[in-house]
């Protein structure tokens, strides 16, 4: 088995700058995009996920433009998620280099659009994340729940059931973000990550709970994540992609190092 | 002057690759993305990318009268076939319920079987990610690039020459499937050097730097 498990930083952008942080030793302007992704770019990253959480019209032309100036200076697979709702924010994300988008609120509103898009531009682009919640109390047979609005509001959606569907639908990746675990740096969801992993056939990407390089090794391991995706771990410059890579792998996982 | 015809016919990362061929080519090297036949019979080198899905594909080179522009400038220019730029080149496609393509390349292309690797743990499909590329031959758009290097995939669906002496490089997803093929001025990938970063960007340099002769 020669594929190798991705590893995927994350950057939040609003309005055209990276924000929560990102302190990189010899960067002067770390709110760059472009000169965040190119840091990550050589540190090894196997791809590049950005995250729009801009809510503005005028702003998104600018995130448009983000992912123009990265595409022509970073050669690594990109994704942007983050208010993607009909199919022309999806032509024009892959107009501007983006390979992927990632899909969550529109998919829950509207499951056709998942179909649409995938029909329109292969099932290869099309990313459906999943913001995942544990509905069940401690003892009981586990069952995590779809929640939106960052984790704020309840769906009633079973999260394993959603995420079949979601392929069925010709999603060609799941991104799983467990809602319990996001910012708390205490790892992965493992058990939410394991289930959802057996449950579809497309590739997972574990997010959500990443503190320390361990955590991106259970993801595989334990949580049997085909990627794992993080934020401030690498943000400040506590561990570069490489390093992560390196433990990853010498505990027998197969990077690209 | 050198002048690089990157074949638009709607289906995908046209500006990746494109952005990726200025990077690496030389100044006075003109790289244009273009659906006419005029300009792609005039180039001297001719890429052919492409994703999505194989029907929408062949319909769009035969509405755009490009088909035939392929076959011809496939049989004598440095050509360069990308992911469904290269299954295109085959005879047939079982995707979609079956898709006559281009023949260019005897053979057919199959979807992976969803399956187990030798630890029994399950193989997601799409093949998604970083892979070996294994050369099978020394050949100019392998060089400065070292054996089993990694390259970045994204397919559901892989090669079956019918003839094995094209193929120019194997990738294991658990069995080895033609990642690579090579017949005289046509070589052709299922890996994205796009987004390969500096093996895919050395190869595409080297395609720059190919005449078609190997």
């Amino acid at each position: 088995m020669a594929l190798a498990k991705r590893i995927i930083p994350c950057l939040d952008v609003d309005d055209g700058r990276v924000v929560k942080g990102v302190q990189f030793v010899d960067i002067r302007d770390a709110g760059d995009p472009i000169e965040v992704a190119k840091r990550y770019d050589q540190q090894g990253a196997d791809e590049i996920t950005f995250l729009d959480i801009t809510a503005t019209h005028h702003n998104r032309d600018t995130m448009v433009h983000v992912v123009e100036a990265v595409a022509s200076q970073v050669f690594i697979p990109l994704t942007v998620g983050g208010g993607i709702r009909t199919t022309d924010d999806i032509r024009r994300m892959l107009n501007a280099g983006a390979d992927k988008v990632g899909i969550n609120s529109a998919a829950v509103k509207n499951p056709e659009f998942v179909r649409e898009a995938a029909e329109k531009f292969g099932s290869q682009c099309i990313v459906v994340a999943i913001d995942a919640k544990q509905v069940s109390a401690e003892g009981e047979t586990p069952r995590w729940e779809i929640f939106t609005h960052g984790g704020r509001t309840s769906t009633g959606i079973d999260a394993i059931e959603w995420a079949k569907k979601m392929v069925a639908y010709g999603a060609g990746e799941i991104l799983l973000t467990s809602m319990d675990r996001d910012g708390t740096k205490s790892g992965f969801d493992l058990k939410l990550t394991r289930a959802i992993s057996d449950a579809v056939a497309v590739p997972v990407i574990a997010s959500g709970g990443v503190g320390k390089l361990q955590d991106l090794t259970d993801g595989v391991k334990l949580g049997k994540a085909d990627a794992v995706l993080a934020a401030s771990i690498f943000h400040f410059g506590e561990h570069t992609v490489q390093e992560a890579k390196q433990q990853m792998a010498s505990q027998g996982i197969e990077v690209r190092l | 002057m050198q002048h690089v015809a990157v074949i638009d016919y709607g289906m995908g990362n046209l500006r990746s690759v494109s952005k990726a061929l200025e990077s690496v080519a030389a100044n006075d090297v003109a790289i244009e993305v273009t659906a006419d036949p005029d300009r792609i019979l005039a180039a001297s080198h001719v890429v052919f990318p492409g994703v999505g899905a194989i029907r929408d594909c062949i319909s769009e080179l035969q509405r755009l009268e490009l088909d035939d522009v392929i076959r011809e400038v496939a049989s004598k220019k440095p050509f360069l076939g990308v992911c469904l730029g290269m299954q295109a080149l085959l005879s047939r496609s079982e995707e979609n319920g079956g898709i006559d393509s281009l023949d260019i390349i005897p053979g057919n292309v199959s979807h992976f079987d969803i399956t187990n690797d030798a630890n029994g743990e399950r193989l997601k499909v799409p093949h998604m990610g970083w892979n070996k590329v294994n050369q099978s031959l020394s050949h100019p758009l392998w060089n400065d690039i070292e054996q089993d290097s990694r390259f970045y995939f994204v397919h559901s669906y892989f090669v079956s020459p019918n003839e094995a002496s094209v193929t120019a490089a194997t990738t294991a997803y658990p069995d080895d499937f033609t990642s690579a093929i090579h017949k005289n001025n046509v070589f052709a990938v299922q890996f994205h050097p796009e987004k390969s970063q500096h093996v895919g960007l050395q190869l595409l340099k080297n395609f720059l730097a190919w005449d078609g002769q190997s």
